[in-house]
This record gives C-alpha cells, sequence and structure tokens, in this order.
C-alpha cells in the first residue's frame, strides 16, 4: 500500500515543485526590494525566452538527433501573432488567446515544414529548415498591411511579468522533460541513436521526428509571443537566421541531449553577455572567443548528454555528512 | 502449414543482381539456417523481408491466424508490428542508452498511453510505465541481463551486445526471428551458449527462426533445415546431413574439410 502510493506521489515530484516554487519567490521578492531592477529584468525576461527556446531546440537537435536551423522562424510566428492580437484587442485574455493561436500556428506550419524536409538527413535537413525561416521572414516583410513590413510592430501591449515568464518557462520545461521520460520521448532518442534500428524496432520514425519538431515550434511560438509582450517592439530581422544560431549555440554549449544542460547554458550566456556590455565594441569578440574557449575545453558541452538530478545532490549531501562522520 | 513464403524475390542494386528469384518457405516453429560465401546476398535477403529495400521482383507472404499477408513494400515499423523481428550483423544497439532502455523501446509499439498522458504524466502514463518496466525486467532477466539494467549498451562486452541485440528483437514480441550472423566474434563458449539460448527461446516464445551464420558446428547442430545462397540464387534447400555431403554446396562454401566434419 504504501508503495502505491509512493508510485503515485512521486517524492522527486514534491522536491522539484517546492525549488520551483523557491526559485520564484527568491526572484519575485528580488524584483520587489530592486535587487533585480530594471535592467536586470531585461536579463532575467531573456534567459527566460531563451530556456524556452534552448529547451525546445533541444528535443529536436539533442535529442530527436534532426538538425535544425529555422527556430527562429517559429519563433516569428508566435512573436507576430501574438502582437498583432494584443493590438487589436488589448486585453490580458487577448494575450493569452495570443500566446495560444501563436504557438499553434508555429506548430502548424512545423508540422507542414517537418512532414516533406524530415525525410532529409543532417545538412541537407539543415539548410531545408534554413531556407524555410527564410521564407518566414521574408512573408512577414511582404506581409506590410498587418505586419507594417520591414520596419516591424511597435507600442506592443506589454503583458508579460516576472510571474507570466516563469509559469511558461517552467511549464515548458516541465512538459519537455516529462515527455522525454515517457515511452513516446525514448522513441524520439532512439531515432537519434540509430534510425535505422528503431524502425527495425517497430517505431514510425518519420511520425515521431514530425512530432518533435511540431512540438518543438510550438514552444518556440510561446517564446515568441513572450518576447513581443515583453519587449513590445518586433521586426522581421530579429528572427533571422543568426537567431536561429543563437538558439543552437545555447544548446550545443549546454550539451546535446541535456535539458539541465540547455538551462544553465541559457542562464550563463545571458549572464555573460549582461557583463560583457560594459565592453561595448569588443563585447561581440570577447563573447565569441569565449565561446571558442569553452568548446575546445568541454567539446560536449557543459553537461554533456547528462541531467543535473536530484539524485545527484542526494549523493552530494551523502558525501558531505560522511566526511563528518569520519 | 507455412508461416512464410518467399517466392521470386529479386533484388538488383544497378548492374548488380544481390538476390536472384530466391524462393525460401518457412513452416511455424522451424529453426532454418541461411548460408553462403560474403556476398552471397544472405543480409539483403533479411533487409529485403524487413523492409529496409523494396524488392525489385517477388512476393513475401506472411501466413497470420489463417490469413495471408503480403510484406514487400511496406515500411519496418510495420513489418515489425507484423511479427517479423531482426538483429544485425553489424550490432546497432542504442549505444548511448541503458540497457533497460534498449528494450523499452522495443516495446513501445505496445504502450497504451497518449501523448497527453506522457507530457503531465497522468495515472495511464503511471500504469503503463510499470507494466512495461516489469516486462522489460523479466526479459532481461530470462538473458541474464536485469544486473545490467543501468549499464551503458556500448559499455556491455561484446558477447552481451550480442545478447541485448537479441533481447531487443524478442521485446518487438515477433513470431518470426531473423538472426544475422549472432555468433560472430563470439569465442567458442559464448557460441555454446548462445546456440542453447536460440533453441531455448524458439521454445519459450514459440518462434520461428531463420539464422544467418558462418560457423558451421552451430548451424549444423541446431538448425532443421538449410538454405545455401550463392550469388543470389538459392543452390541448395535440405537438411543438414544432406547439405554437407551436396556437391555444389562443398565447391561454393563449404570446402572438402567440413563435408567429414
Ligand atoms: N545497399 C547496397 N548497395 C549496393 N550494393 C549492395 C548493397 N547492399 C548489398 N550490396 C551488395 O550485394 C551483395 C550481397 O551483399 P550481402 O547481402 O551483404 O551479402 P552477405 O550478407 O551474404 O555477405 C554484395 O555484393 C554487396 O556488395
Ligand atoms: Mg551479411
Amino acid at each position: 500500500m504504501r508503495n502505491r502510493l509512493k508510485t503515485l506521489i512521486n517524492p522527486n515530484i514534491i522536491i522539484r515543485i517546492i525549488s520551483l516554487a523557491l526559485a520564484f519567490t527568491v526572484v519575485q521578492v528580488l524584483i520587489s526590494v530592486n535587487v533585480i531592477n530594471s535592467y536586470l529584468q531585461i536579463t532575467l525576461a531573456t534567459i527566460c525566452i531563451n530556456i524556452i527556446l534552448a529547451v525546445s531546440l533541444n528535443l529536436i537537435t539533442g535529442f530527436t538527433g534532426q538538425f535544425s536551423l529555422g527556430h527562429a522562424g517559429f519563433m516569428s510566428i508566435g512573436a507576430y501573432t501574438c502582437a498583432i492580437i494584443t493590438m487589436r484587442y488589448g486585453t490580458l485574455w487577448s494575450f493569452i488567446l495570443g500566446v495560444f493561436l501563436g504557438a499553434l500556428l508555429a506548430a502548424l506550419v512545423g508540422f507542414l515544414v517537418g512532414l516533406p524536409t524530415l525525410r532529409l538527413q543532417g545538412d541537407y535537413l539543415a539548410i531545408a529548415t534554413l531556407g524555410m525561416s527564410e521564407i518566414i521572414r521574408v512573408v512577414f516583410v511582404n506581409l506590410d498591411v498587418i505586419t507594417n513590413g520591414a520596419a516591424g510592430l511597435s507600442d506592443i501591449p506589454q503583458f508579460v511579468n516576472w510571474i507570466w515568464l516563469f509559469v511558461f518557462t517552467a511549464g515548458v520545461v516541465w512538459v519537455i522533460a516529462n515527455f522525454l521520460n515517457s515511452s513516446h520521448g525514448r522513441a524520439c532518442i532512439s531515432i537519434r541513436e540509430d534510425e535505422i534500428a528503431s524502425s527495425a524496432m517497430g517505431i514510425n520514425t518519420t511520425r515521431y521526428k514530425v512530432m518533435a519538431f511540431t512540438f518543438g515550434a510550438f514552444c518556440a511560438g510561446i517564446a515568441g509571443a513572450m518576447y513581443s509582450s515583453y519587449f513590445y517592439v518586433i521586426k522581421p530581422d530579429l528572427f533571422g537566421f543568426l537567431k536561429s544560431i543563437d538558439i543552437l549555440v545555447i544548446v550545443v554549449f549546454g550539451g546535446l541531449g541535456s535539458i539541465t544542460g540547455s538551462v544553465l547554458a541559457a542562464v550563463l550566456l545571458a549572464i555573460m553577455s549582461t557583463f560583457l556590455q560594459a565592453f561595448s565594441e569588443i563585447r561581440m569578440i570577447l563573447y565569441a572567443v569565449l565561446l571558442v574557449a569553452i568548446m575546445i575545453f568541454r567539446p560536449q558541452g557543459l553537461m554533456g548528454s547528462k541531467e543535473i538530478t536530484i539524485g545527484m545532490f542526494n549523493k552530494l549531501g551523502n558525501m558531505f555528512s560522511s566526511k563528518k562522520e569520519v | 502449414m507455412p508461416i512464410l513464403k518467399v517466392e521470386k524475390l529479386t533484388k538488383s542494386f544497378g548492374g548488380l543482381m544481390a538476390v536472384h528469384n530466391v524462393d525460401i518457405e518457412l513452416e511455424e516453429g522451424e529453426l532454418v539456417g541461411l548460408i553462403g560465401p560474403n556476398g552471397a546476398g544472405k543480409t539483403t535477403v533479411f533487409n529485403l523481408l524487413t523492409g529496409f529495400y523494396p524488392p525489385t521482383k517477388g512476393e513475401i507472404i506472411l501466413y497470420k491466424n489463417g490469413k495471408e499477408k503480403h510484406l514487400q513494400g511496406l515500411k519496418p515499423d510495420i513489418i515489425c508490428k507484423e511479427g517479423l523481428a531482426r538483429t544485425f550483423q553489424n550490432i546497432r544497439l542504442f549505444k548511448d542508452l541503458s540497457v533497460l532502455d534498449n528494450v523499452r523501446i522495443a516495446m513501445h509499439k505496445n504502450v497504451k498511453y497518449g501523448l497527453v498522458s506522457s507530457f503531465f504524466h497522468l495515472p495511464s502514463y503511471i500504469r503503463e510505465e510499470r507494466k512495461l518496466y516489469d516486462a522489460s525486467m523479466e526479459l532481461l532477466s530470462i538473458m541474464k541481463l536485469d544486473h545490467k539494467k543501468d549499464e551503458f549498451a556500448r559499455n556491455l562486452p561484446y558477447g552481451e551486445q550480442r545478447c541485448l541485440e537479441i533481447a531487443r528483437a524478442l521485446a518487438t514480441n515477433p513470431s518470426i526471428l531473423l538472426l544475422d550472423e549472432p555468433a560472430a566474434g563470439m569465442n567458442p563458449a559464448e557460441t555454446a551458449m548462445l546456440s542453447d539460448l536460440i533453441c531455448w527461446i524458439r521454445e519459450k516464445f514459440k518462434l520461428t527462426i531463420l539464422l544467418i551464420e558462418h560457423d558451421m558446428s552451430l548451424v549444423m547442430k541446431i538448425c532443421e533445415r538449410i538454405y545455401v545462397l550463392d550469388y543470389g540464387m538459392v543452390i541448395a534447400n535440405e537438411t543438414p546431413e544432406l547439405i554437407k555431403s551436396n556437391k555444389r554446396v562443398i565447391e561454393a562454401y563449404l570446402g572438402e574439410d567440413v563435408s567429414d566434419a
């Protein structure tokens, strides 16, 4: 009986909830006492949005093994959809509607693009997804009636604050982590490991590749919506292929196939570039040099394909407590 | 009663006839060998049977519950669901995943919870994952791999990797098992254990087995019937005793010495 309860109420879930609540409260308090001032809040928003982007791209590239260079394209669909809806209606409900509609549209495009292109392998897929995101960008430039063309949209109602950032970031990471820890997620991972063996074991590899791609696009759409509603200015150039590369850098830096690696990398890289703002002109060079240095010393990324788990902290705790006994 | 019938199966790669008008018939519960020199087309036959290549010509018919089912042109995952499972000549495990995950993934097609349940770990997820875990562990303990369930597949010794590949194929719950050189790279002790294992799983899981193997002592010992392939064509289909004394087979493959072994 006790065993039953144990499996129903997994202690790890409780620890996860507690640590999330703690993280939320600490940041909320720091914001209200202005330790995280309005300048640092921008870094905070960037971190959250990048976490969503990186974790969802990791699902596609790191876990399912499909090299995509089009993530910024999906992000822009979410950003524009949410911006256009909230600019028209201006209510909180329209924001929530905008987020989900943006995500759904991004997912729809992801599905339609994924179906034919995911038959391609490696470099070809990368080029196809790159092309797709460029097409999306050009469409936004040319739809001036609703997107205001290359100049983009400004004065987008700002609904996103720390609470929304937290809810969506934690939600996306939680759901993706759960997915990967399920039979469907393992089916995706098996494609990365060996697509031929995977299909020989009865897994419809096309289906799961398209699924991961669509799901990743959905999350990128959410990130885009967060972006437009927080920074209240968007234009097509923000979502060019440089943005896709930025996201890929976070994923590779954190470790292909590590959720916690992506989260860690998003935080560290944002802090690094905030710190480098002080060196205005040479900051991009420094950023690049640091990245190269890190990749030389840890080519597999910060975490490789490993995860930071609660079990690890238990082990660490045991190490310390056993040391004390000695 | 036949369970699988292959008629005039042909595969050409450009000008090369890798498999040419091959007829194979497997009776339910049989253990049949498929031998022949390197490059004879044995692995290609497996790739045709399991849907990795579409045949240039020919038919593959599976008899299931009294019904005929044509397998040629179907995709590998569908053929796996129809009950044909295979191992690979050059081991193809999910190397960076645990032993347990290798087997669990092969059981995925029978998992009965949807995406929503996997997103939120609803009760159906918990129930089905438990079943999946128990079934995987049962299979692993049969294959004596249960104590290594958390080991990465790449870290297993060679012989155990071969066993894990067989375990993974069994996890798909097949009625026909295709083994591509399972004893390759094994020492005699391991080969002896493998031959017991093959016979044992055939009884236990009520399998029909088609076995490609170069180790003639193994093939002659456990197979009831042997097909010999040479240049893509079947040159003999007989019991091990008759194969040993078949002139054409000796010329093409066995050589003189094996005939008195
Ligand atoms: N995908 C392929 N493309 C071209 N030729 C192939 C391919 N697969 C196998 N072959 C050729 O078909 C012949 C049979 O190969 P194979 O079936 O692997 O032989 P075996 O398993 O009996 O050693 C060989 O000559 C091989 O080079
Ligand atoms: Mg072969």
